[in-house]
């Protein structure tokens, strides 16, 4: 099972196995991650699961869509490698991920 | 609170799955028991009308946690169990086989159940409410492409199931008793706006038409108006509301006026080892000055982490900006804010001729509210404007010369 690492905005690192086909926010809302919310269960509808994705691994993810970067841009906290994680589906090619949470979703 | 502590919760939803998870993260070491009376562990409801009704989604996909999430969290499960009373002087509950249960804590996390339509010919086949996941089920097996569909009400769930169903191939014909749809949730221009909408993707919207009976041999074949209209049918799907779960409160002696009266720690003053969440609970909004009970997921999970704070011992007052959210054809509707009581309505866009535009609701040259088709950008804005208290004029918030980022920079 993929390896995920969700990193706060303290730098304290959760390591979660999150099976493929679940999202990443899924996988920490299963852990109990603190730090993504996931308030609209996945819908894109609420922006309260932003991360921002490692460099190494935004090429692996991919850039967000249009509809995740109008929700993204209002974020003070945005940067390019932002990505709702809702809308990042877990593959065996992300086994390793590593993503970070902002502090405004504390 | 110690070990041998027992939080009974009653309810097995989204209010439910997050008070659970809430109650471990603010150091309940107690045990939890939840009485449910579905057949499943909590699952996304808002798909429901959506994903699922399409296909999309499997039930595993809907549930809010994983089966080994709640096992870790050490959460023990009576599901299809149904709670006959609450016993506050030994603080107990008593289930439907008479079984009694200690609880030091109790949760009513009891939901809202759909109202029913009481006319001739309701129980033929063919007719469906939609509020739990064996409902989404049933109305699943009755769509057939080129089929019929009829919608008894015009409100979030019958333009969503309306909007699938189109999708799918059905002709539908939605049936609306008030002159307008989304009434009880928006302002003429924008419920003129869905109108068009729906009719511009080949439905028909009714209004002032109330179904008088249907017809039917064992199926349901027709919907029959007290204006006499007949509208033919193989498939009916009724939304026209639903009542909050309150009797059993109420009749523990808890105080209910449309909703369980709770404080803003989501406790009842009556009893504070009690708290309700979710859509049985009625709160009071320092927002909006006056008690609320609002129908939505995110109102459920946020009241859940002030009520589980609550139960611990601890101090987590409920005051969000309330905000909602449908999905219909390609329009992402977000609402935040009530826009029950305004005095001025602006809009950003061209509501006419488009699909994104913004209803920005003032009441005594307050913002209160906004309505964002297809606009997620403003509605983030209007979310932490409404949270911050911060007024842009109407005219300003109207001009959509003004970008995004400069409405932001007005506020910040």
């Amino acid at each position: 099972m993929p390896l995920i690492t969700y990193i706060d905005h303290k730098g304290n690192a959760f390591e979660a196995d999150v099976p493929v086909g679940d999202s990443v926010m899924q996988g920490a809302v299963d852990n109990m991650i603190d730090g993504i919310i996931g308030q609209c269960g996945g819908a894109c509808a609420c922006a309260t699961c932003h991360c921002i994705v490692e460099d190494a691994w935004f090429e692996k993810t991919g850039p967000a869509s249009d509809e995740e970067k109008l929700m993204l841009e209002m974020s003070s906290e945005m940067q390019d490698n932002s990505r709702l994680s809702c809308q990042i589906e877990v593959t065996d090619d992300l086994d390793g991920l590593v993503v970070h949470m902002p502090q405004s979703q504390y | 609170m110690n070990s041998d502590s027992i939080a009974v919760i009653i309810g097995g939803s989204h209010a439910a799955s997050q008070l659970i998870a809430s109650l471990r993260q603010e150091g309940w070491i107690g045990r939890i028991l939840v009485i449910s009376d579905e057949k499943q562990l909590p699952y996304h409801r808002p798909p429901l009308s959506k994903t699922y009704l399409s296909g999309e989604k499997t039930p595993e996909n809907l549930l809010i946690r994983k089966p080994a999430v709640y096992e870790k969290l050490n959460v023990k499960w009576l599901l299809e169990t149904h709670v006959e009373s609450i016993d506050r002087a030994t603080k107990s509950v008593v289930l439907g086989n008479g079984e009694r249960l200690k609880y030091d804590k109790l949760a009513l996390c009891t939901g809202a159940r759909v109202k029913k339509l009481a006319i001739a010919g309701s129980n033929l086949s063919g007719i469906h409410y939609l509020r739990n996941l064996s409902d989404a089920e049933a109305i699943k097996k009755d769509i057939k492409h080129g089929g019929r569909a009829v919608i008894i009400g015009g409100g979030y769930i019958g333009l969503e199931t309306a909007a699938l169903l189109r999708k799918m191939g059905m002709a539908v014909d939605v049936l609306v008793h008030s002159s307008r749809v989304l009434r009880r949730v928006t302002a003429g221009p924008v419920s003129d706006f869905f109108t068009r909408l729906h009719s511009q993707e080949g439905i028909q919207i009714h209004t002032r038409e109330k179904p008088d009976s249907f017809e039917g041999d064992k199926q349901v074949e027709s919907v029959i108006c007290a204006s006499g209209k007949r509208f033919l049918a193989d498939l009916v799907i009724i939304g026209i509301g639903v009542t909050p779960n309150t009797e059993l409160a109420e009749a523990c002696g808890l105080p209910v006026d449309d909703g369980i009266i709770v404080d803003e720690f989501c406790a009842s003053e009556e009893d504070r080892d009690i708290v309700a969440v979710g859509d049985c609970a009625k709160h009071p909004s320092s927002i909006y000055n006056r008690f609320l009970r609002l129908e939505s997921v995110p109102n459920a999970s946020e009241q859940a982490m002030s009520a589980a704070a609550t139960m611990c011992g601890k101090i987590k007052p409920y005051a969000v900006v309330p905000w909602f959210w449908s999905d219909q054809y390609d329009i992402k509707l977000q609402m935040a804010g009530l826009n029950d009581d305004y005095d001025q309505m602006v809009i950003r866009g061209d509501i006419d001729n488009s699909r994104s535009f913004v209803a920005w609701y003032f009441l005594n040259g307050k913002l209160v509210a906004a309505d964002c088709v297809n606009r997620p950008q403003e509605f983030r804005l209007a979310q932490q404007m409404l949270k911050n208290g911060i007024n842009p004029s109407p005219e300003e918030l109207a001009d959509d010369n003004l970008g995004v980022k400069q409405l932001l920079e007005l506020i910040e």
